[in-house]
């Protein structure tokens, strides 16, 4: 027999259904697994008691036939998910003792759902990063290092690592500029960024409030599905959850393509993209116009400002959603002499420079005499953007491009580290999904020369993750890509 | 129009310009953002939801109940309710306020613009214009005087929904700004979307003043007295500010806008901050509420069940009950009383209801120091002992007597008048009977009012009303006789 | 639109962050380099382009008015740093 970490999501649950394993041995094999692989550093807590229980109370339902859609699967979640009576820290120092009173809604669907959780996974902190790197308890290490550690991107890179390296079947991530999908695109696994609206807020530690939004990352497109089953549908804690029905979207899976029209927007082939990357994304568009897709050539002509777009919203909502963290009501305190010196030490502190840097230039942008240059501004261009997807959707049901321009690099990269454009750079294609609010999925499309992972995403419609999963599930059927 | 004028030592002619912004708490049983419960008086932090504190990952979700408030305070300062309204987020740290941040309304508040008019002492009356509400949240509590050194927070009051009303620089005199805030307490009061106590902190008010010499048309540098806890002290606050305003002038000194604190002992105002350094707030649009729609359905439900409001009551008391103006508003301004007054006066004479209420009945809870509410008498009794007099079954003076037994005892006066055997007597022969005893008992009175002293008939209706116990009817006693005595 | 220390200074207290003083000159620097490069954004025309807030367009739910939470300042009040008599303590904070 397989090692049990190695079974998919829907594998292992035919097996817990047919009873060829219990909840009991499945989560023993992945507590094994976590110790095993504790070098990369994907979790900063686990609670391997807690699992157990759940996986014996899950044993329970199997044998009176009471199990749920996703009983006894061992799950890991993103630090940034507050999950009750269990420390939740975003992976930041100023948090690092918080234990939540309550559970967010993603997590406690996950739980009604039958799942048990591993623990929680590491992240970029406050998933202000694309390497985890920004992590109070240090970066990730992508399993697919050989001599040089390698980052698992960010800023779900806990997650990504941990389902690449089995040691969970899937885990939760949040996607505010691309944190689900280039950490799948790094660590060879598959990652969904549902539509803005999805999936409740409720519970998600806030990084910027108008463009997270949480998803699954596993290691293929059914338990993606699976997963995302789960997570999704209408919450009345979050003002901004939506109310339409949640498809079935494993019942899509299989389903072919032909026809479908596939969009090829020329602004992500800018002069000097990889190589490699370039070649991946051809052969990507090879084998779904032979599946009987419809290439398109569709143009997103203000592709070029999404990133300095993003880079202006995201740290202005950041700043705004990271004044709670000031030592009065929970949290770490550095005391000092009167309240305004509290809430200075406490933050200088606490925050590390990454946060601190996006909080500056968020409460810069917002502030009288710039807000209209920068803030307002952005948020007519994101208008523009959102524009410019409505009009390629008129021509095509879906987009395919890479994930990243880059494959994983190496923890401590100088380049990325002496100047943060470098690493924003980094998050090229995925921020004007979060923008313009729209699903996607980055799968992996194969190995580069250095033998690291690379991934393609298919972008969807506003609330139409259905056509993500249909052409997501067909290019992976061909590309077989060979997990770790 | 009152006018209002400071004259300076040199004679130039001063006048006095003067804006509000009243924070009303608005009345709801849950919190504007939260599920926590509004209710005071409860140990500290217990009326706490995680979404009150902010805890990470928290958000907030609209009470329907409080965008409701807000319209329904708007239609009644007939105001232009605001279809599409949005929140959005004012940044500063304190310690009171949880997220860093209040959720308030910056650019689309939910109601625009709407006028008020408000009654002047002198007769006269104003309109002063609303210049928009918004509806945000309220701040936690911090109190200082449990230890020395620290100060211990709590957040029970940490998002009870505040309408913020803010007015147009239209007052001219501290009289009016008086005037207005009784006349906006009265009307959140009749609409039941704030209780209005401002002692207690649920109607707060902020003061903006300048002067500027008559004449002048710009607007010189204001200073804004913050949260201001009674009329009288707002009143107070206003003049002196204007005062110390003039002095400064006079002194051939200049100021820049700042923010000021009212001192309730010395009644002056005192310096709090410059507006230079006043809290930048980064107000933007707030990413977790989307834009607040209203349909013309709501709006318009409400505005169907708005109660009659104190001017249209006012107007009709005058028009229909015959009331005189300063009688109606006077009974108009409180909701309480104008329910009293209805339910007293249903049936019977409006007007002599109204005397009584005005008269004998207010001096009663004044003496008693009892609100409406508790009053001894009730608004039915109270009619029927007016219907009694209006009938002649009891005279204006024997009422008088009902009435205190009334209070004493809570009773009903057609049980009192009937077991006390007060009935008036009406009954011309019965009277006249009395009337010729007494005219043949004192001859000599008789003939000094016969030689011409004619305010002896005021004795001889003493006597008859005297032996009558006070139960013959006046009226009656004084015809019969002047009939006897003048022929 | 180039900051100086000065600028840099006044933002960070407005977030309430320290900027040590040897650190104010990178920090300056860093903070222009960014500023340059969203700049870019200044390219596009805007005239007439609504701001987009926020991708979700169902429009607001309101809650309606229940007591729900409440009763649990034990749960609040769990991850204080500091609390007393139930309440949350901070140095004295000076009107």
């Amino acid at each position: 027999m397989t090692n049990l970490t190695e079974l998919t999501i829907s594998e292992s649950l035919e097996k817990l259904r047919n009873k060829e394993i219990s909840p009991v041995e499945l989560t023993t094999a992945y507590i094994e697994k976590l110790e095993d692989n504790k070098k990369y550093n994907a979790f900063v807590t686990t609670t391997p008691d807690i699992a157990l229980e759940q996986a014996k109370e899950s044993e329970k339902r199997y044998m009176n036939k009471t199990n749920k859609a996703l009983d006894g699967i061992c799950l890991g979640i993103k630090d940034l998910f507050c999950t009750k009576g269990i420390k939740t820290t975003a992976c930041s120092k100023i948090i690092d003792n918080f234990v939540p009173q309550y559970e967010s809604t993603v997590t406690q669907n996950l739980l009604d759902d039958g799942a048990c959780f591993l623990g929680k996974l590491n992240l970029d902190e406050f998933a202000m990063g694309g390497s985890n790197e920004t992590s109070y308890f240090g970066p990730v290490v992508n399993p697919w290092s050989k001599d040089t550690k390698l980052v698992a991107g960010g800023s779900s890179g806990g997650s990504a690592a941990a389902v690449a390296a089995n040691m969970c079947a899937g885990a939760t991530g949040t996607d505010t500029g691309g944190s689900i999908r280039q950490p799948s695109a790094f660590c060879g696994v598959t990652g969904v960024k549902p539509t803005y609206g999805r999936c409740s807020r409720y519970g998600v530690i806030a990084f910027a409030s108008s463009l997270d939004q949480a998803g699954p990352i596993c290691k293929d497109v059914r338990d993606c599905a699976l997963m995302l089953n789960s997570m999704a549908g209408f919450d009345a804690k979050d003002a901004t959850s939506s109310r339409r029905d949640v498809p079935n979207f494993e019942s899509i899976l299989g389903q072919d393509v032909k026809g479908l029209k596939i969009g090829i927007p020329s602004e992500y082939r800018p002069d000097g993209l990889n190589e490699e990357i370039a070649s991946y994304w051809d052969k990507a568009i090879e084998i779904m116009k032979e599946k009987g897709a419809e290439i398109v050539n569709i143009s997103l002509p203000h592709t070029k400002y999404a990133l300095p777009c993003y880079y202006v919203i995201a740290p202005a909502e950041a700043s705004s959603n990271l004044a709670r963290y000031d030592g009065i009501r929970f949290g770490n305190r550095v005391n000092g002499s009167n309240l305004e010196e509290l809430y200075i030490n406490t933050r200088s502190e606490g925050f590390g420079k990454e946060v601190k840097r996006r909080i500056l230039i968020g409460t810069y942008v917002l502030s009288a005499g710039f807000y209209d240059a920068y803030y307002l501004k952005a948020q007519k261009i994101r208008r523009l953007i959102k524009n410019d997807f409505d009009e390629a959707f008129k021509k095509c049901d879906v987009i395919l491009a890479p994930t990243s321009p880059i494959e994983a690099f190496s923890i401590g990269d100088k380049k990325m580290l002496e100047n943060p454009i470098n690493m924003y750079l980094n998050d090229v294609f995925t921020v004007s999904v979060n923008l313009a609010g729209l699903p996607a999925m980055s799968l992996p499309i194969g190995l580069s020369k250095n033998g690291l992972p690379l991934g393609m995403q298919f972008i969807g419609r506003a609330f139409d993750e259905e056509t993500i999963f249909k052409a997501g599930y067909q290019l992976e059927q061909t590309v077989k890509f060979k997990r770790i | 129009m009152s006018e209002y004028i400071l004259e300076s030592a040199n004679g130039d002619k001063w006048e006095l310009i003067c804006g509000l912004e009243i924070h009303c708490q608005i009345i709801s049983k849950s919190k504007i953002f939260s599920t926590a419960s509004t209710e005071f008086g409860e140990d500290a932090n217990e009326c706490v939801s995680f979404v009150d504190v902010a805890m990470p990952g928290m958000l907030p979700v609209l009470n329907m109940e409080c965008a409701r408030q807000a319209v329904k305070t708007g239609l009644g300062l007939n105001a232009k309710i605001n279809k599409y309204s949005q929140f959005s987020r004012k940044n500063y740290f304190y310690a009171d306020l949880p997220q860093g941040y209040q959720i308030t309304q910056e650019k689309h508040p939910i109601v625009g613009e709407g006028r008020v008019a408000i009654d002047l002492s002198d007769g006269g009356s104003k309109e002063i214009g609303i210049e928009r509400i918004h509806i945000e949240q309220d701040t936690g509590k911090s109190i200082h005087d449990i230890d020395p050194s620290r100060s211990f927070i709590d957040y029970n009051r940490a998002g009870v929904g505040l309408m913020e009303i803010v007015t147009k620089p239209d007052f001219r005199s501290p009289e009016e700004a008086g005037a207005f805030l009784r006349k906006l307490r009265s009307i959140v009061r009749y609409l039941g979307t704030c209780d209005g106590n401002m002692e207690e902190g649920s109607m707060r008010c902020d003061a903006s003043v300048s002067i500027r010499k008559v004449g002048e048309t710009g607007f010189r540098p204001r200073c804004e007295v913050k949260n201001v806890n009674s009329v009288r002290f707002v009143m107070q606050a206003i003049e002196s500010e204007a005062k110390r305003q003039l002095e400064v002038y006079e002194n051939g000194g200049s100021f820049e806008q700042e923010t000021r604190q009212f001192d309730q002992v010395s009644g002056e105002t005192k310096f709090m901050r410059k507006k230079e350094y006043a809290h930048e707030y980064r107000q933007f649009p707030e990413p977790d509420l989307p834009p607040l729609v209203l349909s013309d359905e709501f709006i318009e439900t409400i505005r169907k069940g708005l109660v009659e409001l104190p001017d249209a009551k006012k107007k009709r008391y005058v028009s229909e009950l015959g009331l005189t103006p300063y009688d109606a508003s006077v009974i108009c301004e409180n909701k309480e009383v104008a329910d009293f007054f209805e339910e007293a006066s249903k049936g019977h004479d409006a007007k002599k209801v109204a005397n009584w209420l005005m008269g004998d009945f207010f001096a009663m809870l004044n003496k008693k120091d009892v609100d409406i509410k508790n009053s001894p008498v009730s608004a039915l009794n109270l009619g029927k002992l007016v219907e009694l007099i209006s009938k002649d079954v009891i005279s204006g003076k024997i009422a008088k007597d009902v009435f205190e037994i009334m209070v004493e005892t809570g009773g009903d006066p057609e049980v009192i008048v009937e077991e006390k055997g007060l009935k008036q007597v009406t009954d011309t022969s019965q009277i006249e009977a009395i009337v010729d005893e007494i005219i043949a008992n004192n001859p000599q009175n008789v003939e000094s009012y016969k030689a011409g002293k004619n305010n002896l008939l005021g004795w001889f209706v003493g006597q008859v009303m005297k032996q009558s116990q006070g139960k013959a009817n006046p009226g009656v006693v004084n015809k019969l006789l002047k009939e006897k005595l003048d022929n | 639109m180039a900051i100086d220390n000065e600028t840099v200074r006044q933002i960070a207290y407005l977030a309430r962050l320290g900027v040590e003083e040897d650190k104010l000159e990178e920090t300056q620097r860093e903070f222009n380099k960014i500023l340059a490069w969203v700049e870019e954004l200044g390219e596009v025309n805007t005239d007439n382009v609504e701001p987009l807030y926020s991708p979700f367009d169902e429009g607001m739910v309101l809650r309606e008015d229940n007591v729900v939470e409440g009763k649990q300042s034990k749960a609040v009040l769990e991850n204080a740093p500091e609390k007393e008599f139930g309440y949350f303590v901070v140095p004295k904070v000076v009107e």
